[in-house]
């Protein structure tokens, strides 16, 4: 016995193969299993079918207009989380730690209450309702409330990822290249994007996932004025409660595979990032 | 004078350029996109008075879609406190085929649309169904009963507890663990005292985030949960109606106090957590 290695906990045979069974088990039932029944349910009246479920007219606005929302939101929300990140690991002064947590304020919030604060202050009834009604501008039940809602949810998901990054890599390197006589632009693209380049794709890449598949905000704000502020996600709920099953189901495969590829290539990141290229 | 005073301060604050523009950028943004759209709905819920706002989420259906939020979010929490450390424990501590899709699945339901969870386990729960099918042969009901919600709350959360278990158990010192061994304890004790202690604070985060995302679920409840008033019916779907019918200042109520939940929450799981932290180290000194 005192020759030999002793096995750590948890690694006796019988012991890992229960354990590996229940972590399969549980992966195919909670996992596996909600991916799989979209696709049959997809294409259980055959590809014709399926096919007439993505391409009907209001499926391809629906399509059009969530590619447009987060084709706005995601850029948007890049751009300020670089240079939140930049100002809130950068530098020390007063009211900091106020901000850094109110850029992560949006992950704890419902999705119902983050469509519920832009219709409180721009619906009929909302502090600039009046206002807005008389100068005949409509954001609520429009393209403007669906991108800012969708703005709001996303908010956290770049600079959330790029600020531990940059907390970890410390700042000596861009304090050497000023003392270098580097500009702060020059800084910002030589030293410190490429540093943060995976972070910041794999936050653009969860950003997109859920700027084109947010349910609850938009459906607050969208009214389902169908062809006009009806989403991907708004359009499967339609259908599925019209009782189109297939059509829904055929719609509801397209964000599943958006949301596989997005684990497919945050995976090919991971290892990239740990392989430290 | 002045002048060396802002030098001073400069330096204090950090010398890299760019701050005049990034805290610019920042600020704005944080307030036009989240600052003043949360104060709005603050501002709206005070507009009624406290007593106004007591009568709201007083009343019977509300408080029963409270306590179905709740509770339903606290028991999926519970459950996937042990199957997170399962699945965190056996893709860090083994190797098997499917551990990498594993891996990259767990992450499943934070970039599944809502609506396509909700409709995908509706399908699986319904009566028919693959899974509700053997389920309703044995009695039991899931899809349109509060279980439905159960089970789409478990799917939410399950991410958020493996995501914080996995790294912290990865870090793990296993000599420790051998050394225990070596000392003569059983193997169940040393997971029980050498290894859980470390892993606890991550748990616990992980079910706080878990709990905090049930408890505000909107979109793969729906479609499972039935959605029977003061049975199966959430806050979140009560003041989607209370804004249907145009009554802002009930809506309002309901999601600050819903708003007010999530941040109690967040800081009962730092305080919770801190002292966590503190007691392992005690029992590490000891």
């Amino acid at each position: 016995m005192q020759h030999s290695r002793v096995t750590g906990i948890g690694e006796r045979p019988a012991l890992r193969i229960v354990l590996v069974a229940c972590t399969m088990v549980l992966m195919v039932l909670i996992l596996v299993m909600p991916l799989a029944v979209v696709l049959v349910e997809a294409l259980r009246r055959g590809i014709g079918s399926y096919a007439e479920g993505i391409s009907s007219p209001d499926a391809w606005d629906a399509i059009r207009l969530t590619v447009l929302v987060a084709a706005i939101a995601v850029p948007l929300n890049t751009v300020f989380g670089l240079a939140a990140a930049w100002c809130l690991t950068r530098y020390r002064f007063a009211g900091r730690a106020a901000l850094m947590a109110l850029t992560a304020l949006p992950f704890s919030v419902s999705p119902v209450i983050s469509g519920l604060v832009w219709v409180l202050l721009f619906g009929l009834q909302g502090w600039f309702g009046p206002w807005l009604r008389a100068h005949d501008v409509q954001i609520i039940f429009a393209l403007p409330g669906i991108v800012l809602a969708t703005v709001f949810v996303t908010v956290p998901f770049v600079v959330r990822q790029v600020i531990p990054i940059m907390q970890a890599r410390g700042d000596d390197e861009e304090l050497a290249a000023l003392t270098l006589g580097a500009s702060g632009w020059q800084i910002f693209r030589r030293i410190t994007l490429p540093r943060v380049r995976w972070g910041v794709l794999n936050g653009v890449l969860l950003c997109n996932a859920r700027a084109m598949g947010e349910f609850g905000a938009v459906s607050v704000v969208s009214g389902h004025i169908r062809g006009l502020t009806v989403t991907m996600p708004l359009h499967i709920e339609i259908l599925y409660n019209d009782y189109n099953l297939p059509a829904a189901f055929a719609m509801a495969s397209l964000l599943a595979a958006m949301a596989l590829v997005t684990l497919g290539v945050k995976a090919l990141l991971e290892r990239r990032q740990t392989a430290g290229v | 004078m002045s002048r060396a005073n802002a030098q001073r301060r400069a330096a204090r604050r950090g010398v890299l350029p760019g701050f005049g523009l990034t805290f610019g950028i920042t600020t704005t943004y944080l307030t036009l996109i989240v600052l003043i759209p949360i104060a709005g709905l603050v501002l709206r819920a005070a507009g009624l008075g406290p007593l106004g706002v007591w009568q709201v989420i007083s009343a019977p259906r509300a408080l029963a879609a409270f306590r179905v939020s709740f509770v339903i979010a606290a028991l999926a929490t519970l459950a996937n406190m042990p199957i997170g450390l399962l699945l965190a424990w056996t893709m860090v501590r083994y190797r098997f085929p499917g551990r990498r899709m594993l891996d990259a699945l767990v992450d499943l339901p934070l970039a599944l649309p809502t609506s396509v969870a909700g409709v995908a386990l509706t399908a699986l729960y319904v009566d028919d169904g693959w899974l509700g099918g053997p389920l309703a042969a044995l009695g039991l009901k899931i899809a349109f009963t509060p279980l439905g919600i159960w089970v789409a709350l478990l799917f939410v959360g399950l991410p958020y507890v493996v995501r914080t278990v996995q790294p912290v158990l990865m870090e793990l010192d296993r000599r420790t663990e051998e050394a225990a061994l070596t000392l003569g304890a059983r193997p169940g004790q040393v997971f029980a005292r050498v290894v859980l202690p470390p892993l606890l604070p991550a748990l616990l985060a992980g079910a706080g985030l878990a709990f905090a995302r049930a408890v505000g679920e909107y979109g793969s409840v729906i479609f499972i949960a039935g959605n029977r008033p003061g049975v199966s019916e959430i806050v979140p779907l009560l003041i989607v109606g209370k804004l249907e019918q145009y009554d802002y200042a009930a809506a309002a109520a309901l999601g600050a106090t819903m708003l007010l939940a999530a941040l109690l929450i967040l800081l009962a799981l730092s305080a919770v957590q801190s002292r966590a932290v503190r007691l392992w180290m005690r029992t590490v000194a000891a």
